[in-house]
């Protein structure tokens, strides 16, 4: 996370050969990327970049998902598995032979998304995945990321999306003028105003509301609602016991 | 006085098998800041678009209902005349740059409506100001980060001044900050100058403070319109899908659990916390 300009895309473009660095090394997986290259790094790292309209050209949907799975050399059994559990997963089915040009600018997103998903890569690296999807959607991807974290695969997010970070409570790093300035749990770097504008971010609403509620000995460092909700009616009970 | 006027419009992309905007009707009166909500794919983009005609001038397609924006039917207008009344930001910014400067973008309209050069200079630099990209006003619109386009998007609308600004997503490449910046001075403009403003958003944790005419819409109708308070904290709302601020959805938890809140449903989280703090001192 961090500021507009903070180099947060030109940093993750790096993670799979992209960007080669200046100076300084980038391992991924042990191997370092300016001694391999961007095909080779692809097929363990996903990436799916901000703006679908940069990564999509095919003629339909189902084409577009099944682009990378052809280049991988997987046989057409499993492409047309693999396409299915794609579309399904995205929402996407009822689009299969559209052109990805007529669809809106969320349903883009997610066919930008369901093209790298498709190939199952070991490390996921999302530049801004929640740009223009609705309350469900982000829902079902929160969910499948944290399906992946069972699984044991990486994922990278870059986002400007506070409450969807909140839900998620992940690792986060906090990057600013093309430097990392934090690096911790999201429950500590999100619930820290000073940090936060510093990078030009706010508070969760959770947070936000907790930092007002310190005075009468609330903690500080919440950001679930549910933490939340308890908190307050415990805080409640309490007073009334009193 | 009504400055947006729409009857049962509906609307079908060519080659499209159903229909994107299905028998809406809306009226918004002048300097109303209006908020479209809904799934993605509900039409919401598609109904920005008829208001300056891009729709279904330039999409061309089906189109019955009718149309009436700043007392002009649409569909009889060119969309170089609406321009003159509707200012639209795209949900891409790259969609609507290609000059070779950024202020070179942010003047390119006013140099066709023909504002004369010491008040294009003026109204240049007060959209670059605003949207605190002026020191940006050299460097390539493509050189530069989504979120810094997305201001000159915005700044090239602004610059305008229309008597209505459609915003559609406006502020999503934006860190939160930067986008509440944004959001403050659209709705200064709207204060202010009185300026009619329609704003697509799912991210009702920044902006639902802003309106007291919220709309829902889904698979291509207009679901739910009124007061976002009552609105937001209806069953119906959460069935639809909406993601709901965090603040009103805790007030809603909190009262469903027998917690004694105050009456007025909360669309912020200073607005929450002013409560909690009164229920919790007693």
């Amino acid at each position: 996370m961090g500021q507009n300009g903070a180099g947060k895309t030109t940093f993750i473009k790096h993670f799979n050969g992209l960007l080669k660095p200046s100076s300084g090394r980038v391992c991924v997986n042990g191997v370092e990327t300016t001694k391999t290259s961007v095909a080779a790094l692809a097929k363990n790292v996903g990436f799916v970049f901000q703006n679908p309209d940069n990564q999509l050209f095919s003629e339909t949907v189902e084409d577009e998902i099944a682009f990378a799975l052809k280049n991988f050399g997987f046989d057409k059994e499993t492409i047309e598995k693999r396409v299915s559990w794609a579309l399904d997963f995205l929402s996407l089915e009822q689009y299969r032979k559209t052109s990805p040009f007529l669809l809106s600018g969320g349903e883009r997103k997610r066919v930008a998304l369901a093209s790298v998903l498709a190939w199952d890569p070991e490390t996921l690296v999302l530049d801004e995945p929640t740009i223009g999807q609705d309350h469900e959607q982000k829902e079902k991807l929160r969910h499948f990321i944290m399906q992946l974290q069972v699984k044991k695969k990486t994922v990278v997010m870059v986002t400007h999306d506070v409450e969807f970070v909140a839900e998620c409570n992940p690792r986060v790093i906090l990057m600013c003028d093309g430097k990392i300035v934090a690096d911790g749990i999201a429950k500590e770097i999100l619930t820290s105003p000073k940090l936060l504008e510093e990078t030009s971010i706010v508070l969760p609403q959770i947070a936000q509301i907790f930092t007002k509620l310190a005075p009468i000995g609330l903690p500080t460092d919440v950001i679930d609602i549910d933490e939340a909700e308890t908190a307050i009616l415990t805080k409640a009970t309490a007073g009334r016991h009193r | 006085m009504a400055i947006i006027e729409i009857s049962d419009l509906v609307y079908t992309y060519p080659g499209a098998s159903k229909p994107s905007i299905d028998g809406v009707s809306l009226t918004v009166e002048k300097g109303e800041f209006v908020l479209i909500t809904g799934p993605s794919g509900c039409g919401k983009t598609s109904l920005c678009r008829t208001f300056n005609g891009l729709i279904p001038h330039f999409y061309q397609g089906e189109l019955k209902g009718k149309i009436v924006i700043a007392g002009q039917d649409v569909t009889c207008q060119q969309t170089f005349d609406m321009a003159k009344h509707v200012g639209l930001v795209f949900q891409n910014p790259e969609n609507q740059l290609f000059a070779l400067s950024v202020e070179k973008d942010v003047a390119f309209g006013l140099e066709n409506l023909g504002i004369p050069r010491v008040e294009m200079r003026k109204r240049v630099d007060w959209a670059l100001n605003l949207t605190g990209i002026y020191d940006l006003r050299e460097r390539s619109p493509y050189e530069v980060s989504g979120g810094q386009q997305q201001r000159v998007a915005i700044a090239s609308v602004l610059a305008m001044q229309p008597e209505i600004i459609v915003l559609d997503e406006p502020t999503s490449f934006l860190d939160p900050l930067s986008a509440e910046r944004i959001f403050d001075v659209i709705y200064k403009l709207n204060q202010e100058h009185g300026i009619t403003v329609v704003l697509v958003e799912h991210r009702l944790d920044l902006t639902a403070k802003y309106t007291n005419h919220l709309i829902v819409m889904n698979k291509g109708k207009i679901c739910l319109e009124g007061n976002p308070r009552e609105i937001l904290c209806s069953d119906e709302t959460s069935h639809i899908g909406v993601g709901i601020p965090k603040a009103t959805l805790l007030y809603k938890r909190l009262k469903m659990n027998g917690f004694n809140v105050n009456k007025q449903i909360p669309l912020s989280s200073d607005e929450l916390a002013v409560q909690l703090l009164e229920a919790l001192n007693k």
